[in-house]
């Protein structure tokens, strides 16, 4: 009897490795470049955290959040462009409306920006594909044009 | 060996099933809440508190009929209705109704009227004897088209016995340097960033019919009457980011906890220095903010006024009330609670407040420390610390029978905090 129930917990280990295998092996597989992310969450510790927080589910009424949002998930160009130029709309998310104006931060450079974007899209439950300093470059580039 | 592991994987089946109980207690004490002691709340002794309703929406200000009947005001009005009433029955209170097409945080009451904000407007609703709403489909307009634009928007009201309303028009912009590039004045203060008084029986007044009571102050929502000495006292949310704006004067520490929240005592004509000041209750100066030539050490012009007391920085007072009730003991009596809706602007340090303050006062004025009077309303203390809060406490309101009932704007429960000897 004992040595049954033992048996089954034995059979179950594997399981559970196999899918936490399966778990890192797909994390490997994203297109997100690690050290990029790593870079990004330094850059997004000093400039954003403030108003977005550390778990980037913002502020109530104020700062609006960047988890599962379709301005965060959605079009990099339009994202890219809200960091170049900061953001002073208000925003409705899920029936809530924000207010606090959004500074420019276009004093970051072109790898910081890309980095924090990457940070931002790959954190806080979103999974989206990583943004390129040349991306940034491009929109920079017909940014000043406008 | 086979003995062993037998042993080995009992246990972990013990700690896994115990693990398991624990989560599941766990789990029912956040679901019966209502049922903690207090709940949930730390309290002085004798002191008691219930939920009396939950769920409301986003509970702003509120306030209480000798009835028993409480007006809630939301924020963002549910199924189309600004305004929620409940009827008090001791334990537990029942919805009656709910009327008033706007959202909004200012309401109060006021020889037989109900009066209650939006964020551009000012509306009364006419009571009947039993403090009833009689027409609640048809509010008079009191004041109209206030200025209202991105941020510090709720118009938080307060009544004198002379037939005046005071309104809080909060300045747009946390610092006013998009305003002010050149430093030559802050142009937004003629229409925002201050007290303006209106009239309460002339209907349909636009803001330039009423006039600019006090000025310099960047957003206030908790403010109330002082009866003891006929005066008008108001709650300042500080300006924020002191080093995100000015990281060579301060430190990510000093940014945390500076400027300090403040409490003004205003006469007309009143200056309280926004945006050109801000108060250190460290130093107990004021202080020349940074935008116009400070440093974190020189001290502003003396000509603004003082405030009467400093509390700490970003824990942001919505409500004030001046407690003149029977019911708690002596030493509350004409003393202020404040409650303080919590921080955000205090990342990357630990968030604070989230809870409701008490001023000891004298002859009218702060008299001694203020001590936290209820606590526990954001849940646990790392919840506080993220700022990720359950509860955060917002309006205030006195019973008939001296009871405080505390509004929280985020899940929409109502507090009753009684005391028995």
């Amino acid at each position: 009897m004992k040595i049954k129930v033992v048996g089954i917990l034995l059979a179950l280990i594997p399981l559970s490795i196999n899918c936490s295998l399966a778990q890192v092996k797909k994390a490997q597989h994203r297109p997100v470049s690690g050290t990029s992310v790593l870079r990004g969450k330094i850059v997004y510790t000093s400039v954003c955290l403030p108003c977005h927080m550390a778990d980037g589910g913002g502020v109530q009424n104020l700062n609006p959040p960047l988890v599962k949002t379709s301005y965060v998930l959605g079009d990099k160009t339009t994202l890219i462009k809200i960091v170049l130029n900061g953001f002073n709309e208000d925003v409705e998310i899920n029936g809530n409306t924000y207010s606090n104006a959004m500074t420019p931060h276009d004093d970051l450079k072109d790898q910081q920006i890309a980095d924090v974007l990457t940070y931002v899209r790959s954190s806080f439950g979103n999974k989206a594909s990583a943004v390129k300093a040349t991306e940034v470059a491009k929109v920079r580039a017909t940014n000043k044009k406008a | 060996m086979k003995r062993k592991t037998t042993i080995a994987f009992c246990l972990s089946v013990i700690v896994a099933v115990g693990l398991q109980s624990f989560k599941i207690e766990k789990k029912g004490t956040i679901k019966h809440k209502g049922d903690l002691v207090n709940a949930g709340l730390t309290l002085p002794d004798n002191f008691s508190a219930n939920i009396i309703a939950d769920n409301l929406g986003s509970a702003r200000h509120l306030v209480v009929t000798p009835q028993g009947d409480i007006y809630v005001h939301l924020d963002r009005p549910k199924d189309g209705k600004g305004i929620v009433v409940l009827h008090d029955n001791g334990d537990k209170a029942a919805i009656k109704t709910s009327f008033g097409a706007f959202g909004g945080t200012g309401i109060r009451i006021k020889n037989g009227y109900l009066y209650a904000s939006s964020d551009r407007d000012v509306y009364r609703f006419k009571l009947n004897s039993n403090n009833e709403v009689i027409d609640p489909e048809h509010p008079e307009k009191v004041v109209g088209n206030l200025v209202t634009k991105r941020g510090h928007r709720p118009k938080a009201i307060a009544l004198d016995d002379n037939g005046n309303l005071y309104v809080n028009i909060g300045a747009y912009s946390n610092i006013c340097s998009e305003f002010d590039p050149e430093k030559k004045g802050c142009p937004i203060l003629d229409s925002a960033g201050g007290i303006w008084r209106f009239k309460t029986d002339k209907l349909n007044q636009k803001q330039s019919d009423g006039v600019r009571f006090a000025t310099g102050l960047r957003n206030v929502v908790g403010l109330d009457w002082n009866q003891e000495d006929n005066q008008l006292f108001v709650m300042q949310h500080g300006r924020d980011a002191l080093h995100d704006l000015f990281p060579k004067y301060y430190t990510v520490q000093q940014s945390a906890l500076l400027p300090a929240e403040c409490m003004y005592a205003l006469k007309e004509g009143d200056n309280a220095g926004w945006p050109y000041l801000y108060y250190d209750d460290v130093k107990h100066k004021k202080m020349m903010g940074p935008e116009y030539g400070g440093d974190g050490e020189k001290e502003a012009d003396a000509k603004y006024i003082d405030p009467v007391a400093a509390y700490p920085g970003h824990l942001a007072p919505d409500g004030l009330l001046f407690y003149t009730g029977n019911q708690f003991p002596e030493k509350y009596k004409n003393g202020a609670f404040i409650a303080f809706h919590g921080s955000w602007n205090r990342a990357p340090e630990p968030q604070a407040g989230y809870f409701v303050v008490f001023q000891p006062f004298k002859n009218g004025k702060p008299d001694g420390k203020w001590e936290v009077f209820a606590d526990g309303f954001a849940g646990t203390p790392e919840q506080a610390a993220a700022g990720r809060a359950e509860h955060r406490p917002c309006g205030l309101a006195q019973g008939a029978d001296g009871s405080l009932y505390v509004s929280d704007d985020s899940k929409g429960t109502i507090y009753k905090i009684t005391y028995k000897k």
